[in-house]
């Protein structure tokens, strides 16, 4: 017998079967003395059961097949090229889709140039895509040769893809996207908890080198810059301290690269 | 990818239980499953968490918390009579039926926070360090959830006319 107080922790861990013999055998002790909150604790344990006995028969569904693991991952071995022409084909729709409404953006807001409308441009990307449940990315991380070529394609210049992996954050992908300014890359990011990050590239026509500012539009904060000509911009909803190494980091990565 | 599929295939009914105790539409529940192992493939060569189980479920349960906000802003269409079918995943005997149903529709009354704990510490028996890494909270702050959870859904149980249960499930009982 040990002399630990009896918890509420140790309570339901009791029920959820989790405690060590001799600890079970002192709570269960416990308990026979205290038969109201032995009742008490007699009903989440019959409640376990109701969830567990409510829920199980979707575990022992026959998986859909649009589940099945091995169909899933044969098309990402198979079908790139058709996946890409897909793909090429979703790029000409929303350039055609995107240019109407990029007129009527510069009607309505001042002319920005230069590195601001670069930011502007990324934040107004990250409010889009980011959100975007379904398909946030036109093409995935495991298509980058391809996203590296579409991109090369549109903007003229080939794009570096940094890699923030070190800070947690995995490449998902990336699509080009219109802006007032030309085609941009845009790339997204993710890490375990699923917070998002954009950062997005192009070339640059003002400011073509510019040093690192911070910006700010709404609840996305972002840091801005242009060097050699390409602009870029990372933007995400995290406080700007935290955004700022990750900034840092692409851009000893793009010049690390040029 | 062979590791890929040994690791994750095994691990598809309970993701879709996980999903559908949260969800309970079967359909959207599955988008959510789908969803998640699509990332999963994604990413798979990029995962840090030596413990697979618990990174799925982060990524199926990040999916899921945004899914229900969507739901919270556009409003829920669901017919009530659905609602109970694809609860049930199956069609029960009315007995089953009737005492499956009161306890989703009581699990449904508690906050999202409450009720994924309870699930996966209940039905997904995940251990509660494993819940805290998922959700990404403290491991107190799993103990205190489960057990606000466990003490509202036993009230809404032993007294459902106290609750705001919708009218007419108290008339379903009688016989």
């Amino acid at each position: 017998m040990t002399d630990k107080p009896v918890t509420e922790d140790d309570l339901h861990a009791y029920i959820d079967g989790v405690l060590d013999d001799t600890r079970r055998a002192e709570v269960s002790a416990y308990l026979k003395k205290y038969p109201e909150i032995a009742s008490r604790f007699a009903s989440y344990s019959v409640q376990r059961g109701m969830l567990h006995s409510t829920l199980d028969p979707v575990a022992e569904e026959p998986v859909p097949t649009r589940l099945n693991l091995t169909h899933m991952i044969a098309p990402r071995r198979q079908n790139r090229v058709s996946y890409w022409r897909a793909a090429a084909a979703a790029a000409v729709l929303l350039f055609a889709g995107g240019s109407g409404g990029w007129y009527m953006h510069y009607i309505v807001s001042l002319p920005r140039e230069g590195v601001t409308a670069l930011a502007s441009e990324a934040s107004q990307s990250f409010a889009t895509y980011a959100s975007d449940p379904v398909r946030p990315v036109e093409l995935r991380a495991d298509n980058m040769l391809q996203l590296v070529d579409w991109a090369t394609d549109r903007m003229g210049r080939k794009p570096v893809l940094p890699d923030l992996s070190k800070s947690g954050y995995r490449l998902m992908g990336g699509r080009v996207i219109s802006t007032p300014h030309g085609a941009g890359l845009m790339l997204m990011y993710d890490n375990d908890r699923g917070t998002r990050l954009v950062m997005l590239t192009r070339p640059m026509i003002v400011d073509q080198n510019k040093t690192m500012t911070p910006h700010s539009e709404g609840k996305v904060d972002g840091w801005a810059w242009a060097s050699d000509g390409m602009g870029y911009s990372l933007v995400g909803s995290l406080p700007s301290h935290e955004l700022h190494p990750l900034a840092n980091d692409i851009r000893r990565q793009v010049l690390g690269q040029a | 990818m062979d590791d890929l599929l040994s690791q994750i295939e095994p691990m598809i009914p309970s993701l879709r239980r996980y999903a559908r105790g949260l969800l309970h539409d079967s359909v959207g529940a599955d988008d959510l499953v789908q969803d998640c192992l699509e990332r999963v493939i994604a990413h798979w060569h990029l995962r840090r968490n030596e413990d697979a189980r618990t990174w799925v479920f982060t990524i199926l349960h990040n999916l899921a918390i945004n899914r229900l906000r969507q739901i919270t802003r556009r409003g829920q269409h669901v017919a009530f009579e659905d609602l109970n079918e694809d609860v049930l995943a199956r069609r029960a005997t009315q007995e089953d039926g009737l005492v499956r149903g009161e306890i989703m529709k009581s699990l449904n009354q508690l906050p999202d926070d409450q009720r994924s704990v309870l699930l996966l510490v209940s039905v997904e028996d995940l251990s509660y360090a494993q819940v805290a890494e998922v959700l990404a909270i403290p491991i107190g702050t799993v103990m205190s959830r489960l057990s606000r959870g466990r003490e509202r859904l036993r009230q809404i149980l032993e007294n459902p006319t106290a609750s705001d249960m919708k009218p007419g499930s108290h008339l379903r009982r009688v016989k």
